[in-house]
């Protein structure tokens, strides 16, 4: 018996035409499963969070998602230019968006502070010109 | 109050009725228009009043189980954004109302149905 449910999502390019649509995905998902609606709204804006970091920094990259009973686990992986100072991207308000992106209603420095707030496990890893790869777990209980 | 309801006492502009306008109910008005804070704060069955009309606003409405979206001050949206309300089935009004003056007609709908 397999009670693992594995999904890969491909975040693309700098168009933000796309993002939301995996953590939409996930979100519908979630809901089928009978996750409970706290569960679903903290994957849903952890996942929508790094769906547009990956967008605004990146240029994109994958998303793996791992549904189970006990948990959900969210590992994104994008090949872009790294985080340069870890410390104060956590901190919210810190923000290295362009002008564009502001525009648009983000870049507010609320990203990797949002994700930390409602996952309840975040681990960063990042290399300058290499990329950064962000691992977020939601309890289902 | 009704999405519906709203749509039909507010006359307010639609430019998008969502299939479940007749059964989704609004529970409050929201206002902001900064996204980043928006995806965590919009509460679910909210009529959200804002001035940003990118995608993205749609994209945020839908996470957050929004009952509608109010494009507020006459904001310009087009085509991709009425598109994408329809393919996601979110109702979006849109009006030169100012936001403040937006929610307080979801606001004060919502209180003449409990009778106060």
């Amino acid at each position: 018996m397999n009670d693992t449910i594995k999904l890969t999502y491909t975040v693309t390019t700098e168009d933000f035409t796309r993002a939301g649509e995996a953590s939409g995905d996930v979100k519908r998902k979630l809901k089928k499963m009978g996750s409970s609606p706290e569960v679903v709204r903290k994957v849903a804006i952890a996942m929508y969070e790094g769906e547009i970091n990956m967008v605004i920094h990146a240029n994109g990259g994958t998303i793996d998602v791992e549904i189970t009973p006990e948990e959900i686990l969210m590992v994104l992986q994008d090949s872009g230019p790294g985080i340069a100072d870890i410390d104060k991207a956590m901190q919210a308000g810190y923000s290295t968006a362009p002008d564009r992106v502001r525009a648009l209603g983000f870049g507010a420095g609320m990203g990797l502070p949002n994700m930390k707030q409602y996952s309840d496990e975040m681990k960063v890893e990042t290399e300058l010109g290499v990329g950064t790869k962000v691992t977020m777990k939601v309890f289902q209980t | 109050m009704t999405v519906k309801d709203f749509a039909e006492q507010s006359g307010l502009r639609v430019l998008n009725l969502a299939d479940n306008a007749g059964e989704l109910l609004i529970r409050q008005a929201y206002c902001c228009d900064l996204l980043s804070i928006a995806m965590t704060k919009v509460p679910e069955g909210a009529a959200w009043v804002t001035v940003m009309s990118n995608i993205n606003t749609l994209a945020v409405a839908s996470l957050t189980e929004a009952a509608c979206v109010i494009v507020a001050e006459n904001a310009a949206t087009d085509s991709d954004f009425i598109e994408k309300a329809k393919a996601q089935g979110i109702t979006v009004f849109h009006t030169e109302q100012p936001v403040f003056d937006a929610a307080l007609l979801v606001h004060e709908g919502l209180r003449a149905e409990s009778g106060l």
